[in-house]
């Protein structure tokens, strides 16, 4: 690495430089890599644990306790574990058609939101009026098409105009709770303060009313993986994604491409807040989402974008969530900001992961320069190293 | 001679990450002397003297100046031992002019004026016999123009110890002599000078001494005029090579691809292509001569159905008259409307009806060869796009420029490149991975390809390798054209031959080959005709085989009084 210029005439020696400096790595071993993460999420818990002891009522023992009472500690809260879980599959599985495509969807909240509505506006007004089956059956359209159109007016701007789609998902995430909002206001009737409860509109229970929601999510986790990786949508979607210029060039219509991949996104999401609502007959609410679609973001991006990876970072991340609102509840936390903090410097540790994965930091000794290489060192031949 | 030793390298290793650039590098510049660094590509020639300017920092080992030991941490310190470098992509601000971009940075405690810095610049010019404008804003300025510029940036500077990394692989034959006689001029005025390159005939031609590199080892420094061109290229390679062409006879020419009037204007409304016409014909090699960025990429690519046209025709031409349908592949369903359109007749001259037959009866008369067509095919691809140009079944392949970029995706593996081309075919919704596995296979095995395995990013391949697979690819593809921008560019000289071999197989086959190139040596010795193109204009289409290079050249430059010339920095 170069230094920078630090003002230094020729004569001057000595001068300041770190006493290391970093280097790219060429690839880590699996285990290796499985060893910075555990490390990392040792570390994490440690750290949380030592927070925890000294903010809360308790040993930092007990965090660990707590942690597993919240999530395997009952069979409830284990099928809880599971729906969160599920949830947040569907999100992920919603992105990464359109990650993978490297279209950055930062909209998956309003795209599930919309979702949401489009179903609780079905179930409050027809709920109780007309068979359950029928309710059910247009909610589900319904929300499908809510979230299409949430998600493919970004991308048709995309595909026409090469508009940016980071800030356009972005901004239809506030479009969406305006419109949440302004149906409250001129739709609901009477002097409720939040919205009440629908009518109708209930999906059935499988065993109990989780199971379904559960089995759908990782059902489509699953299709999702072949899509991506065996389908011709999905090459289509991995050659866009990689590089625009070969896709034109081999003829693949890239607008086309962008477009079809978003309807998909915005259909499981809509999809989303389908069950969001028809699985307990929730009322509506504006953070209903429960922020998913950018927690979606980072299951999908650590599980580099593989659906199948994906059900192990969406059961890590949900096991934090359930885990930690445990914790604050037997900490004696009043509020949940110990757990935000908890909850961020976990992920923080995770993310960073790939930092110590991509790199590492080599010690200089004084004369400025690094040691020398015991090996004789491999001579530079690309392609041939078996 | 006993020359004194101005810049001593020692026991230099720089690495990067896995892969070792330089090992244990151990070398003498003299002073007053042109010194030739000569390697492959990736031998780690230009890591070398980045490190004596101050753009990499060595792992190990000593850099000596005058005899003390140095520590070159940035280009400034570089600079403050005499020491400038001039890159292979010219590191000047376009919309400054020639004097403001030369005085960029210098700190040397006067004030800033303009003036009295156009008149050292005006000084230098006339002691080495430079031309420049300084009032030329660098976006007017050809690649020549530009590279005088960064040259009298690091004069400027006061360097003795020049690096020129590649200076000629963008000058045309006449620019190159010039340059030469500058480089001699700074020679005898007792400075250093280095230059990079992979070009024999230079080295031959400009150098004092040659220092060899072969993959980031030195292999020996030898005198000039005690060396021939065969025994550096064995000190380059490791091994006895034999480099040379084997250009065969044309055998049958007929028109295929006909072009006509082609114009393009492009978003900075700069005529890129300007009523552009020529012919390329059914096995024959025909070149494509001209500075860097005349128009080279937006003629192939609009060829090609990527790029958008104000005017001009591309006509695809299948003379098949006579000829069985069999011959070229249709699908069914093409076959049975090309017959209800009246296209077809049987051996004896009555017209072809299949109403009331069965697919199975039709089928077998087409195979046998039984049905024939009326008349020649003649496409016009203008405004088709790539998917439309292959339905039509014309057989058009093309070797893009950017590999990595645009022929393939460097993150995929070999099969899954391989299948870029032929992933639409079949109904089902899945893709076969079967088919383009067995392409690789053939491919790895046919063209020698280095690669792990056929499950590796193609981007770890080296970059001979990468253009193996990619020109392999479209070769199978049987083509009819077959177009090839730059396809040797930044190969070692063993997979060039082979690139060279490879179009000239492709020529015997009966294909029509259009070969964009740089080297002129090679165009002249490769191709069968040469279209030479500047500023977006054919300024001449030539015989490949009675042509000199500086005619060549020549037409080159033909417009170059300034009108429509294009400063492309693709180069």
């Amino acid at each position: 690495m170069e230094q920078k210029d630090n003002q230094v005439t020729a004569e001057q020696k000595k001068r300041f430089e770190l006493p290391f400096h970093i280097v790219k790595r060429s690839t880590l071993p699996l285990k290796k890599k499985i060893l910075v993460y555990a490390i990392a999420l040792v570390g994490s818990l440690l750290l949380s644990s030592l927070i925890c002891w000294i903010f809360g009522d308790g040993n930092p023992l007990d965090f660990f306790a707590y942690l597993f009472k919240g999530t395997f500690g009952t069979s409830r809260k284990f099928w809880l574990l599971l729906l969160e879980t599920a949830f947040l599959l569907g999100a992920s599985v919603a992105l990464i058609p359109a990650f993978k495509m490297k279209f950055w969807n930062l909209g998956g909240n309003g795209q599930i939101l919309m979702g949401c509505l489009a179903s609780y506006a079905f179930a409050y007004k027809l709920g109780g009026k007309m068979p359950e089956w029928v309710l059910l059956l247009l909610m589900f359209v319904s929300s499908v098409a809510a979230g299409i159109l949430w998600a493919v007016i970004p991308a048709i701007f995309k595909a026409i105009f090469n508009t940016n789609e980071t800030l356009f998902t972005l901004m239809m995430n506030y479009i969406a709770e305006g419109v949440v909002l302004c149906f409250f206001a001129y739709w609901i009737h009477g002097q409720d303060v939040a919205f009440p409860k629908p009518n109708g509109g209930v999906l059935p229970a499988l065993g109990n009313n989780m199971l379904l929601t559960i089995l759908v999510f990782f059902l489509l986790a699953g299709l999702m993986f072949v899509y991506l990786k065996y389908s011709k949508h999905g090459y289509e979607i991995s050659v866009v994604g990689e590089s625009v210029n070969t896709a034109k060039y081999i003829g693949i219509d890239v607008k086309k491409v962008i477009i079809r991949t978003l309807i998909l996104s915005g259909a499981i999401a809509g999809l989303i807040g389908f069950f969001l609502i028809a699985r307990t007959s929730a009322p509506l609410d504006k953070t209903l989402h429960n922020n998913m679609g950018f927690t979606g973001i980072m299951t999908s991006w650590l599980a580099a974008f593989n659906p199948l990876f994906m059900f192990l970072t969406c059961f890590f991340i949900a096991f934090i969530n359930t885990g930690m609102s445990q914790v604050q509840t037997d900490f004696g936390f009043t509020n949940n900001a110990i757990s935000k903090i908890v909850i961020g410097l976990i992920y923080f540790f995770v993310i960073a992961c790939a930092f110590f994965i991509n790199y590492k930091i080599v010690r200089r000794d004084d004369s400025g320069q690094k040691k020398p290489l015991k090996k004789r060192p491999q001579i530079r031949q690309r392609g041939t190293n078996k | 001679m006993a020359k004194e030793v101005l810049v001593e390298f020692q026991n230099i290793t720089k690495t990067f990450g896995a892969v070792v650039a330089n090992n244990n590098v151990s070398m003498q510049i003299y002073k007053g002397e042109i010194l030739s660094v000569l390697g492959e590509n990736g031998c780690g020639k230009t890591t070398l003297m980045n490190m004596l300017a101050g753009i990499y920092y060595p792992d190990g080992g000593k850099i000596l100046i005058g005899g003390k030991e140095v520590q070159i941490h940035s280009p400034k310190t570089a600079f403050e031992y005499k020491i400038g470098m001039i890159h292979q992509h010219f590191k000047l601000i376009d919309v400054f002019t020639a004097a403001e971009n030369v005085v960029l940075g210098v700190k040397d405690n006067t004030k800033y004026n303009l003036n009295s810095v156009k008149k050292r610049i005006g000084e230098m010019c006339d002691r080495y016999g430079f031309h420049i404008n300084p009032d030329k804003k660098i976006y007017e300025m050809s690649v020549s123009e530009k590279q005088t510029v960064e040259i009298i940036k690091v004069l400027y500077r006061g360097a003795d110890i020049l690096i020129l990394d590649e200076p000629t692989a963008v000058l045309t034959p006449q620019e190159i002599e010039k340059l030469f006689a500058v480089l001699r001029a700074m020679r005898e005025d007792g400075k250093s000078i280095i230059i990079i390159t992979h070009k024999l005939n230079e080295v031959m031609e400009i150098s004092d001494r040659v220092a060899v590199l072969r993959k980031g080892e030195h292999i020996g420094t030898v005198q000039t005029s005690k060396t021939t061109e065969q025994k550096l290229t064995e000190m380059m390679v490791g091994k006895k090579i034999t480099l040379n062409i084997d250009r065969t006879l044309v055998k049958n020419p007929i028109d295929r691809l006909i072009i006509k009037g082609l114009n393009y204007t492009n978003q900075e409304n700069v005529k890129v292509l300007d009523d552009i016409s020529f012919t390329a014909r059914s096995g024959e090699i025909l070149g494509i001569a001209g500075i860097a960025g005349s128009g080279q990429k937006e003629l192939l690519e609009a060829i090609a159905g990527l790029q958008p046209l104000d005017s001009g025709e591309i006509i695809f031409n299948r003379p098949k008259k006579n000829l069985p349908v069999s011959f070229y592949h249709k699908t069914f369903k093409q076959v049975v409307t090309m017959a209800a359109e009246g296209k077809f007749h049987y051996e004896d001259g009555s017209t072809v009806d299949f109403t009331g037959m069965k697919k199975k009866e039709i089928c077998q008369l087409v195979n046998d060869g039984k049905i024939l067509f009326n008349e020649d095919d003649v496409m016009n691809l203008r405004d088709k796009t790539p998917l439309q140009i292959r339905e039509l079944g014309v057989r058009l392949s093309f070797v893009p420029e950017d590999r990595l970029g645009m022929g393939l995706v460097g993150n995929m593996d070999l099969i899954d490149n391989m299948m870029l081309r032929s992933y639409r075919k079949g109904n089902s919704i899945l893709v076969d991975r079967k088919k383009p596995e067995n392409l690789a296979k053939k491919i790895v095995s046919g063209l020698e390809v280095v690669t792990p395995d056929l499950h590796t990013p193609v981007r770890r391949l080296s970059g001979g390798n990468v253009q193996k697979v990619l020109v392999g690819r479209e070769i199978s593809a049987a083509p009819k054209v077959l177009m090839a921008a730059y396809p040797v560019r930044g190969l070692d000289i063993n997979s060039s031959y082979l690139i060279y071999n490879l179009l000239d197989k492709q020529k015997q086959e009966g294909v029509a080959v259009i070969f964009v190139g740089e080297d002129l040596d090679i165009l002249l010795g490769l191709c069968d005709r040469i279209l030479v193109i500047c500023g977006g204009k054919v300024s001449g289409i030539v015989d490949a085989r009675t042509i000199t290079k500086e005619e060549v050249g020549l037409l080159m430059t033909k417009t170059d009084s300034g009108k429509g010339e294009n400063n492309g920095t693709e180069g």
